[in-house]
């Protein structure tokens, strides 16, 4: 196995563009996993760790540039009130040493359908930036997910960077484990509040074969909120309309049977989340008045 | 602490018995530099790695070895061929083969093993060793295994052990009944340090093993079978034990890396990832009971009837030994005039089970201290006031007729957890941390509900039914460098529960010297029995303490005085007088002296009515458990896991401290997440990504009383510890969370869909 240590991220596509079949490894939390346990064994790796302009990140043009190699715990110790519905998600990340290892562009690379960042990422409407020898694309994140473990990178394309605007409203994330820390989710979900743009936003985990969106969930929540004046007048939010924007949510899932749950239990679990994210964002929204 | 400074030296008075003594490895544990058996390293060794089967049951037609052969760094290809000895080990039953033959009874059995100078070279090869197998119908439920058209297992059938207890009435009646069924998941030790040895092939044509282990000396009688060699030709070490739990007590890498170091003629080191542990030991038994108690109206109890099955698994291991403990504790620690137990325990095509923390009681547990909150609610009798009321108290008898003949204190226990604090109401803006999905953030107080469970135990401490259980302890006294020195040798494995810190306590205590260096553990010295059944401090202490009593009178003997001691480097009477300088009694010379103890036997049982002494000594204990459960979610944090144990004697009571949180920790973890899961005789979790322990979230800080009633038939008075807190803090954390939910709960792991009914 051939082992590429790009020092600059030129050289980094360089080598990507020469060995397309190579595998990018950065906090190595999950490639190192599968290459220990021998279900992959890729002809080359690529070790992004010594890319230095991976590892920033930036406001820029209204949004954050979070670059892939930035961890888990630097999202958390540095930009937990800036995007907070990424942080809150990167507390649940596995240990303290796998969250200074992770990086958000790991989770992505990975593209499993239980990434702690996933729904964060698609509550907040965030882009990926791709980049290669040919050039830099930007791509919803909704659109990135395209299959189990699978994203929308061209052979030649690393993840560059993650692409947040900071919320003008709150963000809620939560997950379901069977303890109480460093666990793969049963299911999660999260949920963004874009009061500007009478929106709602929405991410599931772990209960589809990619991370989604409740699309008509949301639609459905913002579309309610919008008909009350609820976003103007930042009255309390109906106990009836967070039920059933609760079970619309369980609706966009489509879970299955594993090891780890069942898709009745995670069915049921998404439900009851999105009731109690919507309850606590609204919450927020209302005394942030 | 205050004090940041460790030293492993003690002053003349202290690390004596009574003493928290700082463990000689603590500080390498705690630094990561203690040496455990996955850093063995030889210059000249090569890796061995182990081809298991991927099938529960199926025949092997053939298996062509060419190719592995071939691959380049490879020093040997073994099968069952390749044995020189007989092919087959076993603690209870000489059924397992060493590597398989014919046939395989489980996925991850043994079939061949390959030897190369890298892991990953080897590993390789492994995968191009061609085994032609013929699948054959697999039995993976146990309760088929007696069906007349169930799968043999074995050819004698699929029975391993049946029991039976019959006392009283045969046909007792009652005015009030419950009867339960329950079941029990498959748990795994779970210890940190894989499975791990290295083989040294010596000049004599016989091999030196150093291996984390946990009972020497039966390794070697196994491993001598598979040999053919003699035991002087087989010499193990200990190497450093990352945990153990039972689950090194049946055979691993022994066998194998000796057979790969005779035939390659260089060292052979084995070490097994985290998934290959998961195939490469015995679990604890998964049982299904049903249970039923007959009492008066006033909650006493007329009659006890229970029915275990206990799934043995592919090999027998110790599942006998573990229906024997499940049938004669099954009961729990009550006074029952009128019995019946069935326990069984059978073959299937499930990974083998066999010795794990609480052994057979574990699994009893659950169901007799569900049962019993059932009959509280039943007779509206307070369920702390029924243990109380139906407890066992010295003098009374147990459901196989013996006489508790020491402190048997569970009206005491239970009380004395029950007047404990409680932990405080939980108040608004709770840290997310303190409650059920913890940072998950699952919950900010909605769905919540608090509960209250209790259970109690007791269990046997050391080898029962009439098995000879016996330690050997050799101890040295001289004098070196002017100073007064002990030397203890045992073969009694250190697994990390800190019997050589308690080895040294007994020394310094009965030979009053400061100095006590630990041998180390090896099959030099006769056999120090197994650790495990609680027993070590018991019976390798008193066979220290024997040592060093002989020592003693053996120097005394020297001396003209009566009733004299040791004193660091004097001989005092017993007026404090100095009589006489050790220097000048030892001279340049040493005392030794080598003791083969045995507790007070025990008998086998009538395999009619199951009456008899099986058991040499009973430990007791209580938890309660306060749980937090999210009760839309089915999500549990454990607010409070408090207990009361008596120990007879602490020896070391910051080490006994230790054994009741981790021994705790363990039972709430079979409650609450700890659960190997076989579908069609396949592990499908065999990893710490989705075979979950308890973390120090999922852990609170617990409240632990430790009594101290002196067992006067024990060395110190000393109660075995390490089990009995896993047996009776899972059953306290189900009650717990029945008690907030509502839910029936009959199986553990309770799982969060359990509770949500989804």
């Amino acid at each position: 196995m051939d082992f590429l240590a790009p020092t600059t991220w030129a050289a980094a596509l360089a080598a990507k563009a020469e060995h397309p079949d190579a595998v990018a490894v950065a906090g190595g939390t999950d490639v190192m996993v599968e290459i220990n346990f021998d279900r992959r064994r890729p002809p080359a790796l690529l070790d992004l760790t010594r890319v230095p302009e991976l590892r920033e990140w930036a406001p820029e043009a209204g949004r954050i540039r979070l670059g892939a190699g930035v961890t888990y715990a630097r999202v958390i110790d540095e930009l937990g009130a800036t995007l907070p519905g990424l942080a809150m998600a990167a507390r649940t990340v596995g240990s303290p040493q796998i969250r200074n290892r992770g990086t958000v562009g790991g989770n992505l690379g990975a593209a499993s359908p239980a990434g702690d960042s996933h729904p964060a990422l698609l509550a907040a409407d965030a882009d990926v930036e791709v980049a290669s020898v040919r050039g830099t694309r930007r791509i919803p994140v909704a659109e990135f997910f395209t299959g189990v473990k699978r994203n929308a990178l061209a052979p030649d394309e690393l993840i560059a960077a993650v692409w947040i605007t900071p919320p003008a409203g709150p963000q809620q994330f939560c997950k379901i484990g069977t303890r109480n820390a460093m666990v793969i989710a049963v299911s999660a979900f999260g949920l963004a509040l874009h009061p500007a743009r009478r929106a709602v936003g929405t991410g599931i985990g772990s209960a589809a074969p990619t991370p989604r969106r409740a699309t008509a969930a949301a639609g459905f929540l913002a579309g309610e909120l919008e008909a009350a004046g609820l976003w103007e007048s930042r009255g309390e939010l109906p106990d009836a309309l967070a039920v059933e924007f609760g079970a619309r949510v369980r609706d966009a899932a489509a879970p299955i049977d594993d090891v780890r749950g069942t898709a009745a239990y995670r069915l049921h679990t998404l439900s009851v989340m999105a009731r109690r994210v919507a309850g606590w964002a609204w919450t927020e929204y209302r005394s942030a008045a | 602490m205050t004090s940041t400074q460790i030293t492993s030296q003690v002053r003349i008075g202290d690390g004596r018995v009574g003493q928290s003594a700082l463990r000689p490895d603590g500080t390498l544990k705690v630094t990561g530099e203690f040496a455990y058996s996955s850093d063995l390293w030889h210059d000249d060794m090569v890796w061995g790695v182990t081809l298991r089967s991927p099938h529960p049951h199926a025949r092997i037609v053939s298996i062509d070895t060419t190719a592995a052969s071939a691959v380049p760094g490879v020093s040997a290809v073994l099968t069952a061929d390749d044995v020189p000895g007989v092919n087959a080990v076993g603690l209870e039953h000489l059924d397992t083969p060493a590597l398989a033959t014919g046939v395989v009874r489980y996925e991850g059995e043994p079939v061949a093993l390959v030897a190369a100078d890298h892991p990953e070279t080897a590993r390789r090869a492994a995968k191009r060793i061609v085994v032609d197998y013929e699948v054959l119908p697999a039995l993976t439920d146990p309760r088929r295994a007696l069906d007349a058209d169930a799968p043999l297992v074995h050819a004698d059938g699929n029975l391993v052990r049946s029991m039976q207890i019959r006392r009283g009435d045969p046909a007792p009646t009652a005015p009030v009944v419950v009867a339960l069924d329950f079941e029990v998941g498959m748990q795994d030790q779970a210890f940190l340090g894989p499975e791990s040895g290295l083989a040294v092939p010596a000049e004599d044509g016989g091999v030196d093993l150093f291996v984390a282990t946990q009972w020497l000396h039966v390794d070697q009688t196994q491993i001598c079978r598979v040999l053919g060699l003699p035991p002087e030709k087989v010499r193990l070490t200990l190497a450093g034990v990352g945990g153990a739990f039972g689950g090194r007590e049946a055979l691993s890498v022994h066998v194998h890396a000796c057979l790969l170091a005779l035939r390659t003629g260089r060292p052979v080191k084995m070490s097994y990832a985290r998934d290959e542990s998961f195939h490469g030991h015995v679990h604890r038994h998964p049982a299904w009971l049903r249970y039923e108690f007959g009492a008066q109206p006033d909650g006493t109890l007329v009659y006890g009837k229970a029915d275990i099955l206990f799934d043995g698994g592919a090999y027998a291991s110790s599942t006998a030994a573990v229906v024997g403990n499940g049938g004669t504790l099954g009961l729990g620690p009550y006074a029952i005039p009128n019995v019946r137990v069935d326990a069984r325990g059978v073959y299937t095509n499930n990974p083998p089970c066999g010795a794990m923390r609480g052994f057979g009681c574990v699994q009893a547990a659950f169901a007799h201290e569900a049962l019993m909150d059932a009959l509280a609610d039943r007779v509206g009798v307070d369920r702390v006031e029924i243990r109380g009321l139906n407890g066992m108290r010295l003098g009374d008898s147990n459901i196989t007729g013996q006489v508790i003949d020491s402190a048997a204190p569970v009206r005491e226990l239970i009380e004395t957890v029950r007047d404990m604090p409680l932990p405080a109401e939980r108040s608004g803006a709770a840290d997310i941390r303190e409650l059920p999905g913890g940072v998950s953030n699952t919950t900010h107080g909605e769905g919540v509900v608090r509960g209250i469970g209790y259970a109690v135990t007791y269990k046997n401490v050391g080898f029962s039914e009439g098995f000879d259980d016996y330690s050997t302890a050799r101890v040295r006294l001289e004098m070196t460098a002017g100073e007064p020195v002990a030397t203890v040798h045992t073969a009694a494995a250190e697994v990390g529960q800190g019997l050589i810190t308690v080895e040294q306590q007994i020394c310094r205590t009965e030979l009053g010297v400061e100095r006590v260096v630990v041998h180390p553990k090896d099959t030099t010295v006769g056999s120090g029995g197994s650790t495990s059944a609680s027993r070590q401090t018991y019976v390798t202490g008193g066979a220290v303490k024997a040592a060093c009593e002989a020592v003693r009178a053996s120097v005394l003997a020297r001396v003209d005085v009566p009733e004299c001691r040791l004193e660091g480097d004097k001989i005092v009477s017993a007026h404090g007088e100095v009589v006489a300088s050790l220097a000048e009694v030892l001279g340049s010379g040493a005392v030794e002296e080598t003791v083969e103890w045995r507790h007070r036997p025990t008998r086998e049982i009538d395999p009619e009515t199951g009456q008899g002494d099986a058991h040499v000594q009973y430990a007791f204990s209580a938890h309660r458990a306060v749980v937090d459960v999210d009760v839309e979610l089915g999500l549990v944090k454990v607010v409070a896991l408090d207990t009361a144990q008596d120990v007879g004697k602490a020896i070391n009571p910051d080490a006994v401290i230790g054994q009741i949180q981790g021994g705790s920790a363990q039972g709430m973890g079979l409650a609450l997440m700890e659960e190997i899961v076989v579908t069609d005789g396949h592990v499908r979790n065999p990893s710490f990504t989705d075979y979950l322990i308890p973390t120090i979230l999922d852990m609170p800080p617990m409240r632990i009383a430790v009594l101290e009633y002196a067992d006067p038939h024990a060395p110190y008075g000393v109660r075995g510890v390490g089990e009995p807190p896993t047996i009776s803090s899972g059953p306290a954390v189900a009650a717990a969370i029945r008690a907030a939910t509502g839910r029936a709960l009959r199986r553990v792991p309770v799982r969060p869909e359990h509770i949500t009914g989804t």
